[in-house]
């Protein structure tokens, strides 16, 4: 079921990678303060291209702050980040996401006023070359790029069965969807690493479990990387092939599902105290 | 399962089309069979470029989502600039209707050019920053025209800031006279020509939207964080909306000074701008058939309401605050969303 594994030799700490995959990430020692606050620190981190690694850890534990330092919402105060190799430092968020990185988010931010299909086709943009002469006066070139945006975005739609929610304000659908609709957005981009904060969150154990085989669906057909944040165990535990613990901002754990879920010291700071609450 | 081609968008605009279409021949046919006052005939144009204002300005506050207040200014360079290549031209283009056209289109051209010099800085600032700083740059617009002179003699073009020192040769005339203004202006914009103004106007702020800048553009002012995510270039959407909006302004004042003889910069002070965008509040952010009823209406209010003199401005006020809050009432709306929901659904039974 799962990829080939081997451990490979590297400074970086995930033990185990499948070697036949070029790496598409990689950090190296990243970190970033906020005032005093250390929120993350020293993340070395390596994903093979259609890798789906978890990214878990208690609340605040700077999750979310790690997506943000990848697409460059925040400067790191150090390390460097690797996208295909490529040194991301001096680029933009808008310029991370065109070479590559595509996400979503927390707290779900939609084009609440635009159509589902105009978010969709909105992700497409940097694939979409006429100008806005054509635009204006209606030449073909607007109308055969339109025309494969459309099908594209009804194409990416039916991922999730969400082709007849097209014509809908995104901003009042119901939540589970809201949350699907970021992943089509983020995917129009033709990312080569989607980056999911919560996808679950707020689902319904159904809606969960078809979460689940989408996000698998999602890799085996666009062949890209996931890196995943999610506080839902099962869902983690089943499609991540490498899972990666912060604690306040540091990595305590690396490694396989089945060795996260024994490493004590993941029990001590996360996985046990859940099943207390 | 064959998808409907005709959203509610193409519907809504393909009405407004209509509308503006209809409103012009009953007009010409209200013209033609003499039922029309003479204030009313008067006022004709004024109102076009008044339409064709708020539909500009609505494109950068309803699209955009900016919110500004110096769009008299692009309305004062399209004046100056168009009137002046329309006195330039006066033997060159002996046909008045393309005189206009050309005239227009250099208010149009100049205007973009000060609103892209303008977006510079102000596309950087956020909200309430970004408003008071297009104030500002509309105040400056008003007091650089203010103080400039443009003559023309047998050198060319003569230009002087501040007081007369264009010193025309024998023969030269000073075209634009410092507070004076522009004088002698010939009288070239007609209805048909206000007319076609708000078309073009209509057809640019609806094809922009209806297109992968206007999805952008609209997506920067829904969520700008989500918007960069995705790799939209933030910088450039914007100026596109601004320099286009400032574009169509400055058409907008071509048209209006051109059926004036005379034009000076102290017309279009804040005064204008905040006229313009009561139209575009008034008649809802993002909606164009309601800034075009808004500003036709408006602009006609006061006149209609002459008979009252003393209490025209009472009037005129207390009108638009109950419009004001009829429209943001949310009993109000919310019958409105029914009734509109309820329709819908009936036409997708049949
Ligand atoms: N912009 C910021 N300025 C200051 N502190 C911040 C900022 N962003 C995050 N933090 C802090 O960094 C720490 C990590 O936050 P982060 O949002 O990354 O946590 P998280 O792991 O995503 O948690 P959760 O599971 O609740 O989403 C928190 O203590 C938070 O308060
Ligand atoms: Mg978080």
């Amino acid at each position: 079921m799962f990829p080939k594994l081997v451990p490979v030799p590297s400074k970086n700490m995930i033990p185990e990678r499948d070697i036949d995959k070029p790496l598409v990430l990689e950090c190296i020692n990243l970190g970033i303060t906020f005032g005093g606050l250390q929120a993350v620190e020293n993340l070395d981190l390596a994903m093979g291209q259609t890798e789906i690694t978890g990214l878990i850890g208690p609340n605040g534990a700077g999750k979310t702050t790690v997506f943000n330092l990848l697409t460059k919402v925040y400067q790191p105060t150090t390390g460097t980040i690797l996208l295909n190799g490529k040194d991301i430092q001096g680029m933009d968020t808008a310029h991370v996401n065109r070479e590559g990185i595509a996400r979503t988010f927390q707290n779900i931010r939609l084009f609440s006023d635009l159509t589902v299909e105009e978010n969709v086709k909105v992700g497409m943009d940097a694939q979409m070359h006429y100008n806005m002469l054509s635009s204006l006066l209606r030449l073909p070139g607007y109308w055969k790029e339109e025309k494969a945006a459309h099908e594209r975005a009804l194409e990416l739609l039916s991922i999730f069965n969400m082709a007849d929610l097209a014509g809908v304000k995104a901003g009042s659908l119901p939540y589970g969807a809201q949350r699907r609709l970021e992943i089509i957005r983020a995917l129009a981009t033709n990312p080569r690493l989607l980056l999911l904060d919560e996808p679950a969150a707020g689902m319904n154990p159904s809606e969960t479990a078809e979460l689940m085989e989408n996000i698998r669906k999602i890799r085996d057909t666009f062949q890209i990387a996931i890196l995943l944040i999610e506080h839902d165990m099962n869902l983690v535990m089943n499609i991540c092939e490498g899972i990666c613990v912060l604690n306040f901002g540091r990595v305590i754990a690396k490694g396989t599902p089945s060795e996260i879920q024994a490493n004590p010291a993941v029990i001590e700071a996360y996985l046990g105290k859940k099943k207390e609450a | 399962m064959k998808k409907i081609k005709w959203s509610k968008t193409t519907g809504k605009n393909t009405m407004t089309y209509g509308l503006v279409i209809l409103a012009y021949v009953v007009l010409q046919l209200f013209g033609a069979a003499g039922l029309m006052s003479s204030s009313l005939k008067g006022m004709l144009i004024p109102i076009c470029a008044y339409v064709a204002m708020a539909i500009s300005l609505n494109l950068t506050v309803g699209v955009l989502g900016e919110l500004s207040l110096g769009h008299a200014g692009f309305m004062s360079v399209g004046a100056f600039c168009g009137t002046s290549t329309a006195i330039l031209l006066q033997n060159a283009v002996p046909s008045a209707p393309l005189r206009l056209a050309i005239s227009l289109v250099m208010g149009a051209l100049f205007a973009a050019v000060v609103g892209f010099l303008i977006g510079i800085p102000v596309l950087r600032l956020r909200g309430d920053y970004l408003a008071i700083v297009t104030l500002a740059f509309g105040e400056i617009i008003k007091s650089i025209f203010n103080n400039l002179y443009l003559g023309v003699d047998s050198h060319g073009l003569h230009v002087s800031l501040l007081s007369d020192r264009t010193n025309l040769a024998e023969g030269g005339s000073l075209i634009i006279g410092g507070p004076m203004g522009i004088g002698g202006i010939q009288k070239i914009a007609t209805f048909t020509a206000g007319f076609v103004l708000i078309m073009v106007t209509l057809v640019v702020v609806f094809n922009l939207v209806n297109s992968r800048a206007g999805r952008a553009i609209m997506a920067i002012r829904d969520n700008r964080i989500a918007a960069e995510s995705i790799g939209l270039n933030i910088t450039k959407y914007k100026m596109m909306a601004f320099v286009t909006s400032a574009a169509l302004a400055g058409a907008a004042g071509a048209l209006f000074a051109m059926n004036y003889s005379t034009v000076v910069a102290n017309k279009f002070d804040f005064n204008t701008s905040i006229l313009v965008l009561v139209f575009v509040v008034l008649g809802g952010q993002g909606n164009m058939l309601g800034s075009i009823i808004a500003a036709a209406a408006l602009t006609i209010l006061p006149e209609a309401l002459r008979e009252y003199a003393d209490y025209r401005m009472l009037v005129y006020a207390i009108i638009l605050i109950l419009v004001m809050l009829a429209t943001n009432n949310p009993t109000l709306k919310s019958w409105l969303d029914r009734l509109k929901s309820g329709r819908r659904k009936a036409k997708e039974a049949i």
